[in-house]
């Protein structure tokens, strides 16, 4: 890499080279541009989602059940005479909201309890260390299952589920990002200016090991939803007939037998469409926030 | 005339970056023969590398040889197949590199990766391959090489990590070896040792060799030819004799003027005409500032058989306004000191009196907030390391202010612009990040964070090492000019005895923890009285001195 003379800066330097910068990172990588439009696709419908579907996702119609996909029912209706279009449509914003309320708790708490581990070491380390270990070493799905049926079945317990057993990935990737970074030279100088730990470690280090989480946030945001679904097609999480992608598979699958594909093959579409979007924008995200890829 | 072993003719080439296409080297001609050591000397960015990575074709993927010939004893480089380069690399042509640490394979024991380029060309079979990788062993001086053939690199020191790569290197009687920067992260005695074996190594087998080096000192020492580069153009080329004696461009006068040596000041580095020139006024030392006494510090349990003494039983004083230097090699304990000196380490035992006040008894972690703090600052090795790379110029040099000047907002802007202003540092460069800077522009900012808080004693842990010759030049007068200017007391802590030279009034020599010997600068060069010193001082590579007679080129900036 060469290093390039950037020009002096104002406020609106700043934005127009961050909006050049998003624009390099999307046409370097087309699959970058390709998950950035889906993943604002997603949102859009995330917020939109009841306005702007074409009939009530709850509504039942006797006379309209099962019936194939048509310019009229785009994805068919279920077993109920419900638009599963609607309904698909309108499950964007549950599924989402469990994921990025489940990830943003593992993430502060986990990221906090991992970079105390990694700045202190001994003792701190050792208890956070093992304790994930725990968690580990129980299959997560199990775990997640678990303790939903323990604490009962409601949308705050998957949530809850979800956001422990992502714990781990965070800890011990904070724990490690900041381990790296404790004895660096812009350390010590915090140190020398005054810098109390705590500050060194929220300011200094912390912002600096943040690029590689923001990957294992993306990729842990399509499991997250993956994870919630799951839940609610062995029948925990959220119950019908609110609509969700999991219950939706779930009903569905038990028409695809008598040739009902369409109930099944939408919701589960979606979610996979919503997984590969996050995966994919893990990478491109890296490449936004990573000071040394900004010249 | 003889037919050149190496013959590169109009040489160029590119790298594809975002920003279009970047010329890392441009029209470069070279010649090397059977026997002759070359040298390329240049500063960072000069394309000396990248040349020899295009002799060898390990360019990576967004490089490309754009122009030019490269022919190595009748084979076009350029234009051989990539089977013909890997039956070539290690066999005819070898490279050594910086990092002998990286470029051994950390999990599998030296003997066999030394038998490994044997068996792969050919030169061995299972059966002799261990007899003879032992052979190359002793042929690089290592000691014990039927236990060292097990070792693995972890276990070795940086000199024999490097002796190593040499015997991989050399295993099978290549004709020319490439060594690039090979005791660049050396001690000077170590250095010293692996080029003397690289040189006795070539005369032997009759071998080429390719010395990349930003060095003059070195190139001079070793080489019978230099060749000048300057962002990616040869400048000038010429024997070692003929260049020193008369170098022709004003870039090699230039470096070579910048270029620490035995009867230079610190101003000599630039030139007469240069503003940035200071020359270091006569000061006399004041009252003790620091008193260090019977300072302690062994890491490991203190009774158990593997504890370290880092630092044993050290006692030293550095007086108001004094430079005081510090030198050794990696592992003798200086930077053990330094740390403890600036309270980011506890010592297992001993006093450090700074101003009256023993600080060895408040804790390291209760110093920061210690109204002691600001009194005591320290300029880092590495300016890159050394800067938050999230945090511009301007915020990490208002840092410190924030946490221990007190300033207002408007009086705090005030004061970064002013230390950018001190230290030489364009106001415009305060809103660029780390990785915005060339390396002198962030020892600059490293410099102004520093003095920030105008502190009484400064601690310099070779705050050039990662420098070029020519900022170097430009940073030692800074320094200089500075401790004029803010009455401030060095302790300047390097393994370069030729810069610290420049700046200390007094002189410590350490080793494996302790002071071999101590006394005012020149006295201590010129009658070195310990052993270590003597050896310290031999083998500092020195370049020539500087022409008396001045070519008219010259003559107009002396």
């Amino acid at each position: 890499m060469t290093t390039l003379t950037a020009d002096s800066t104002t406020p609106l330097d700043g934005l127009r080279r961050f909006l050049r910068h998003l624009l390099y990172v999307m046409t370097d990588n087309p699959m970058t541009a390709v998950a950035f439009t889906l993943f604002l696709l997603i949102v859009g419908t995330a917020v939109l989602g009841p306005w702007i579907v074409p009939y009530d996702p709850l509504a039942t119609d006797a006379s309209r059940t099962l019936q194939a996909p048509s310019w009229q029912h785009w994805f068919g209706t279920d077993q109920l005479g419900r638009d599963v279009f609607s309904r698909v449509v309108v499950a964007t914003r549950l599924d989402l909201m469990i994921a990025v309320t489940a990830v943003a708790i593992a993430f502060m708490v986990g990221s906090t309890l991992g970079a105390i581990a990694g700045f202190y070491g001994g003792w701190a380390d050792r208890i956070t260390g093992r304790t994930m270990d725990t968690i580990m070493a129980f299959p997560l799905f199990v775990l997640a299952m678990g303790i939903v049926a323990a604490a009962g079945n409601t949308l705050e317990n998957i949530i809850y589920a979800t956001a422990i057993i992502n714990l781990p990935f965070y800890a011990r990737m904070a724990r490690t990002e900041v381990a790296v970074r404790r004895n660096a030279g812009y350390v010590q100088a915090a140190r020398l200016s005054g810098n109390a730990d705590w500050r060194i470690l929220a300011f200094q280090i912390f912002p600096n090991a943040l690029p590689p989480m923001m990957v294992q946030i993306s990729l842990n945001m399509g499991w997250a939803i993956l994870n919630a679904a799951g839940l609610s097609f062995i029948g925990l999480g959220v119950i019908p007939p609110t609509p969700e992608w999991g219950i939706m598979v779930a009903e569905g699958a038990n028409y695809i037998i008598s040739g009902h594909w369409w109930l099944a093959l939408f919701p589960g579409l979606a979610l996979m469409l919503a997984v590969f979007t996050f995966n994919l924008l893990g990478d491109g995200l890296r490449d936004l926030v990573d000071p040394q890829r900004r010249t | 005339m003889r037919k050149p072993l190496l013959d590169i003719q109009g040489l160029t080439v590119e790298f594809a970056t975002r920003n279009g296409t970047v010329t890392a080297v441009r029209q470069v001609d070279l010649q090397l023969h059977k026997g002759e050591t070359l040298g390329i000397v240049g500063e960072s960015g000069s394309g000396k590398s990248v040349t020899s990575y295009a002799l060898l074709r390990i360019l990576d993927r967004a490089g490309r040889i754009a122009k030019g010939s490269i022919v190595f004893g009748g084979v076009d480089i350029g234009g051989a197949t990539e089977r013909t380069m890997a039956e070539m690399r290690g066999r005819e042509l070898s490279m050594i590199f910086q990092n002998p640490r990286a470029a051994l394979n950390p999990i599998r024991a030296v003997g066999r990766q030394i038998e490994d380029v044997m068996i792969q060309h050919g030169l061995a079979t299972r059966g002799n391959a261990r007899q003879k990788a032992i052979r190359m062993l002793e042929a690089v001086k290592i000691r014990d090489p039927e236990q060292r053939y097990h070792a693995y690199p972890f276990e070795l020191s940086g000199g024999m990590c490097q002796r190593i790569v040499i015997a991989i290197a050399l295993a099978c009687r290549p004709q020319l070896l490439v060594a690039d920067e090979p005791t660049t992260g050396l001690d000077v005695t170590t250095q010293k040792a692996v080029m003397d074996l690289i040189v006795e190594l070539a005369t032997e087998r009759q071998m080429a060799t390719l010395l990349i080096t930003h060095d003059l000192g070195l190139a001079a020492s070793y080489c019978d030819r230099i060749v000048v580069m300057e962002k990616g153009n040869i400048v000038e080329s010429a024997t070692t004799e003929q260049l020193f004696t008369r170098p022709r461009h004003p870039y090699t006068q230039r470096l070579m003027r910048a270029t620490p040596r035995l009867d230079a000041q610190v101003s000599d580095l630039l030139p007469s005409d240069d503003p940035r020139r200071v020359i270091p006024s006569p000061r006399p030392s004041g009252a003790p500032l620091l008193q260090v006494e019977r300072l302690v510090k062994i890491f490991g349990k203190t009774d158990s058989a593997d504890a370290v003494r880092a630092v044993d039983d050290l006692s030293f004083t550095v007086h108001q306004g004094e430079s005081l230097g510090l030198v050794g090699e990696s592992g003798c304990g200086k930077s053990t000191t330094s740390a403890m000196v600036m309270r980011l380490l506890d010592p297992t035992s001993g006093s450090l009196r700074f101003a009256g006040t023993d600080l060895a008894t408040i804790p390291a972690k209760a110093f920061a907030r210690h109204p002691m703090r600001s009194q005591l600052q320290m300029v880092f090795q590495d300016p890159t390391d050394s800067l938050n790379p999230r945090w511009s110029a301007r915020h990490s040099i208002a840092d410190p202010l924030i946490r221990l000047g007190g300033l207002s907002g408007r009086e705090r802007h005030q004061r970064v612009e002013e230390l950018a202003e001190r230290v030489g540092l364009p106001t415009p460069l305060l809103d660029r990040f780390p990785h915005q800077l060339s390396g002198g522009q962030k020892a600059r900012v490293g410099i102004a964070r520093a003095i920030a808080l105008d502190p009484r004693l400064l601690i310099l842990d070779e705050p050039t090492a990662a420098l070029d010759v020519s900022v170097q030049a430009v940073v030692l007068n800074l320094l200089v000019k500075l401790r004029e200017e803010l009455n401030m007391s060095y302790l300047f802590i390097s393994h370069d005895l030729n810069v610290v030279r420049l700046l200390c009034d007094r002189v410590m020599v350490m080793q494996t923890g302790r002071i071999v010997e101590e006394g005012p600068t020149a006295q201590l060069l010129s009658e070195p009285a310990h052993a270590y010193t003597r050896a310290l001082l031999e083998a500092i590579p020195h370049p020539p001195a500087m022409p008396v007679t001045l070519p008219p080129s010259l003559r107009e900036i002396a």
